[in-house]
């Protein structure tokens, strides 16, 4: 067998089966360190082996047994007393499983190892630092590059919080069903970080950086198909989708923002648009709502558009209304806002804009006076679109942003 | 594993302490959790106690003059954070003052 299709096969393994490897090896060592050394080996001796003895049928269940296998070795070269044999001899009987095998035939432990990494007791840097090293298996130089870290730093990261984990108790599984609801958007809540980051990151940025919305897209499948009841969980994959699939369309050759007014709807992933409206479509019907079925439902407004005139406004107008109930925030007001000046016209928007402006709680951010001026601007008030403008443009903080405000500012006819 | 329990709380916490722990302490006996308990007379009683070069030095009052000050602490021993955390949150003084959970080294 030629190399390359086996090299293309352990990638493609990698990708789908490290963090089930790691997550069964943490199961039965019990030691994450070995976990991931071992988890490593096995995919060393894959490159070795398939070329010769073929791929094999099932590549996630030959995976987990060169790893315990691998972990076996190690544990009883190291072994010293019988303590240490007994734990030997127990991973080397691995009970028939019962709950979480689906077809490939092996435990599903990356439900739990999701949970054990996005614990509370941890901090929020420390348990994106472990999901990307554990469940997406990025070596901690890639996630140091990611996150704009030095790679000690970041290494010293995530061997302080897998001390933490070890040290404190932090318990490897997934929380009994009482403590779901308040544990499971620290799960959600790692992923869509993971992806903001990724989305955030401008075209010339570290490719790592950008693929953290492919990683993130990966992970909420993951955790989407593991908790099949958690209407949130596929709210999270649909919003994530439905965002992505705008990505290309987003900046233009310069690097600036494109409106999504004035994107190019041809470069939109039709089939990412497809595949977020049929997965929030299934949450929506287990009437469970939450913020990011929400947001999804916002996005699948815009990305299901054929033109910008063809928006339905008023829904989401009311989708904003509602988003605020579940995160009162007021930029999530100063959307409703704009959904408003869009749905009933700018005369309707603005008193809400003023109210926000009079409450002082977004003083300082330039999305509000830009708003405020665009209303104007619509309603032909030019002078005072003119004066928001330019007080945006005093607070907004990059070049593209400058730039937008400056083209727009132009149209007020007043002299920049 | 074993956890320390810090119940921390500023002057107004004294006032609770009378109140008891409210079956707390009845409900994680019967638990099998907890192993030692006890509430502190006031910081400003405490004396505090350091050798240097030989000498004894002693000093009324607690170590760290803090609002918060420690008011009693437990001894639990629970299967994981998870159930330590919960039988902390359980504790009446949670709702009004601090309940600092330290994981203790093995013994």
């Amino acid at each position: 067998m030629s190399t390359d299709p086996v090299r293309a096969a352990v990638g493609a393994a990698f990708r789908d089966e490290w963090g089930r490897v790691v997550a069964t090896l943490i199961r039965t060592t019990g030691n994450w360190d070995l976990a991931e050394e071992c988890a490593q080996d096995a995919f060393a001796l894959a490159l070795q082996r398939w070329p010769r003895d073929g791929i094999p049928g099932r590549p996630g269940a030959w995976l987990t047994t060169a790893a315990r296998n691998r972990a076996i070795d190690v544990l009883r070269r190291k072994a010293v007393g019988a303590a240490k044999l007994r734990e030997v001899a127990a991973m080397s009987y691995e009970p028939e499983p019962r709950a979480g095998v689906d077809e490939s035939g092996v435990p599903d432990d990356r439900l739990r190892l999701m949970f054990t990494c996005c614990h509370p007791a941890l901090s929020l840097e420390a348990r994106v630092a472990l999901t990307l090293r554990t469940l997406a298996g990025l070596t901690t130089a890639e996630i140091a590059r990611a996150f704009l870290a030095s790679e000690p730093t970041m290494a010293k990261r995530l061997v302080r919080a897998k001390h933490k984990i070890q040290n404190a108790g932090i318990p490897y599984r997934v929380p009994p069903a009482h403590l779901l609801p308040e544990r499971t958007p620290g799960v959600l809540g790692v992923l869509y970080l993971l992806f903001n980051e990724g989305y955030s990151a401008t075209a010339g940025a570290d490719l790592v950086r950008q693929n953290l919305c492919a990683e993130a897209i990966r992970l909420a499948r993951v955790l989407a198909t593991l908790m099949p009841d958690e209407a949130e969980a596929a709210g999270l994959l649909a919003l994530m989708l439905l965002h992505d699939a705008r990505r290309a369309a987003r900046l233009d050759a310069r690097g600036d923002l494109v409106t999504l007014e004035d994107q190019d709807r041809g470069t939109w992933d039709a089939a990412a648009i497809a595949e977020g409206v049929r997965v929030l479509t299934g949450a929506l019907r287990r009437e469970e709502p939450g913020p990011y079925q929400v947001q999804a439902a916002i996005a699948a407004c815009h990305a299901t558009a054929a033109t910008p005139a063809d928006t339905d406004w008023a829904q989401i107008a009311a989708l904003y209304e509602r988003l605020a109930r579940f995160l009162p925030t007021p930029v999530v007001e100063l959307n409703h806002a704009v959904a408003v000046g869009m749905a009933q016209g700018p005369a309707a928007g603005l008193p809400l804009v003023a109210a926000l402006e009079a409450s002082g709680k977004l003083a300082g951010y330039h999305l509000l006076p830009a708003t405020r001026a665009d209303l104007l601007r619509r309603l032909g008030r030019l002078p005072e679109a003119a004066v928001a403008y330019r007080e945006a443009l005093e607070l907004a903080s990059t070049d593209a942003e400058r730039r937008f405000l400056r083209r727009r500012l132009a149209e007020t006819g007043g002299p920049a | 594993m074993r956890y320390l329990l810090l119940i921390c709380g500023d002057e107004s916490a004294a006032a609770h302490a009378e109140e008891g722990c409210g079956g707390w302490t009845e409900e994680m006996t019967e638990r099998g959790l907890l192993q030692v308990t006890g509430g502190l007379r006031p910081p400003a009683e405490a004396r505090t106690v350091r050798v240097r070069r030989r000498q004894l030095l002693l000093s009324d009052g607690p170590f760290a003059e803090t609002k918060e000050q420690i008011a009693g602490l437990c001894i639990l021993e629970c299967a994981d954070l998870d159930e330590a955390i919960e039988a902390a949150a359980r504790h009446p003084a949670a709702s009004y003052g601090t309940i600092e959970v330290r994981p203790m080294l093995p013994p």
